[in-house]
């Protein structure tokens, strides 16, 4: 079984290498973004609204990055897959690979606020460890969502219909944390609330991985 | 009589009879004094049972897609076919989401009276105040929409049954964080556990309770009733779908 993750998550990755085109294209559109809203907001920057728009990149880069996952595999390729692997072993694989991609660009896409749009915080490592906990249940998430999509006819509206309503009350938690991140005790959130709200994200991504892993065999069977 | 009938009067009449009940005493029954409810703590008999209602559906909705899953297993011998089941699952979904609709509807009502009584009927905010408790109640909604809307996008009736299924324990498993934890978790205006203690007055008090609780168990068995009736009506619509589909092939 993990040999079997291995060696899915090294083709994700050797592909990702193969085309470059695709991560080189999320980091354009974070740093694009960042300058609009740099742009936009020069002179009235206030730290709620830096949030919101972090999370709202965020959202926009996950459902890029991760609509990959499922959605543009030919039909041939994922019969070919599937007749190596396990389905639990191709989701997992699926599942790591997205949480990575999106750990990774939502580091690069926090640097690129710190440093072009000046943002500070009173605690980046709080930051960091909300955007690691969002990173791991949006892809928890979108993984599965994307998965149902692909089964369908309209995949790129449906995916955007099924994903924003279950992953905003996920992202109305993120916000919460970040404000605890970035504004400290001023934001009226204290260390043992920012705890439970780390406990509650790290509960749902369990859950959500869970009941995925169990569901995904059927979802992908013809 | 047979037993099943038996038990179906019987269930409905008591429905009938409690909901009755409710309806009179729920409006004309001494409350005690609250100072921020008033006469408007009456709506918690409707308001309430209207979302228990929608978490017994959505429990029945999970049981029956769980059951489609459990259909494609080979070795077991079921009653109905993986298509019956999923038509139970999808009647009970789209109930819920009436009881949905009732929920948010009876909640914007109260929000006027209790959070917006300062402002004009004709300003939204004084119907909708972005609490998290009612936000989270609106993406519960949208969750549903994209239930049906994913059931609307597939050809083959085999494939929509167990993908839809798939959805819909997904759902099930974000609807229950999103209704009972996320919201109390975040700052708002529902009575929470910080917040309820006066909540929880009224519903240590006599008069309350005799009301409350009868609103709920006749709330949940009109919810199974309409249910019942709907289930019934889309089995009834599928035979004839397959006969007439039959008819058409034999035709050919």
């Amino acid at each position: 079984m993990l040999q079997t993750i291995r060696h899915l998550l090294y083709k994700e990755f050797l592909l990702e290498w193969k085309q470059k085109y695709a991560f080189n294209g999320l980091l354009l559109y974070v740093l694009s973004m960042v300058v609009v809203i740099s742009l936009a907001f020069i002179g009235k920057w206030q730290k709620p609204i830096w949030i919101i728009m972090y999370w709202l990149l965020m959202l926009f880069i996950a459902i890029n990055a991760v609509a990959k996952s499922f959605l543009n595999e030919r039909q041939g390729q994922h019969l070919y897959t599937y007749t190596l692997a396990s389905p639990q072993a191709v989701f997992l694989a699926k599942l790591i690979y997205n949480f990575l991609l999106l750990s990774v660009m939502g580091t690069l896409s926090l640097w690129a606020f710190a440093f072009l749009a000046g943002m500070d915080m009173v605690s980046p490592g709080w930051m960091s460890l909300t955007v690691i906990l969002g990173a791991l249940v949006i892809s928890a998430n979108l993984t599965m969502v994307t998965a149902i999509a692909a089964r369908a006819e309209n995949r790129n509206t449906l995916l955007a219909v099924l994903s924003f309503p279950l992953i905003v009350p996920v992202l109305l938690i993120l916000i919460d944390l970040s404000r605890f991140a970035v504004e400290g005790r001023a934001s009226g959130i204290n260390t043992a609330t920012a705890y439970d709200q780390v406990y509650l994200l790290l509960g749902l991504g369990t859950i959500l991985t869970g009941v995925s892993l169990i569901l995904f065999p059927f979802v992908w069977r013809e | 009589m047979k037993r099943e009938s038996a038990i179906s009067i019987g269930y409905k009449s008591l429905a009938v009879l409690l909901l009755l009940y409710t309806l009179i005493f729920g409006l004309t029954n001494e409350l005690p004094y609250q100072a921020i409810w008033e006469q408007s703590a009456r709506n918690f008999f409707f308001h309430v049972p209207n979302w228990t209602v929608l978490i017994v559906l959505m429990g029945i909705s999970l049981v029956q897609s769980l059951r489609v899953l459990r259909s494609y297993d080979p070795d077991l011998k079921l009653k109905r076919t993986s298509l019956e089941l999923d038509v139970m699952a999808v009647e009970a979904a789209k109930v819920g989401i009436m009881f949905c609709i009732a929920g948010l509807v009876s909640g914007m009502i109260w929000a006027r009276v209790t959070w917006g009584s300062n402002l004009p009927a004709s300003d939204f905010a004084a119907w909708w105040n972005w609490d998290p408790k009612q936000t989270c109640a609106l993406i519960a909604f949208f969750i549903y929409l994209g239930y049906f809307l994913l059931r609307t996008s597939f050809a083959d009736p085999e494939q929509r049954a167990k993908v839809a299924a798939a959805y819909n324990i997904f759902a099930f498993a974000t609807l229950i964080p999103l209704l009972f934890i996320i919201p109390d978790r975040l700052p708002g205006l529902h009575p929470t556990a910080e917040q309820g203690s006066q909540l929880v007055q009224l519903k240590v008090d006599a008069t309350f309770t005799t009301v409350f609780f009868p609103a709920m168990i006749g709330f949940i068995l009109l919810g199974y009733w309409i249910y019942e009736v709907r289930y019934r009506m889309g089995l009834v619509q599928y035979r004839l779908d397959e006969i007439e589909a039959e008819r058409a092939y034999n035709e050919v």
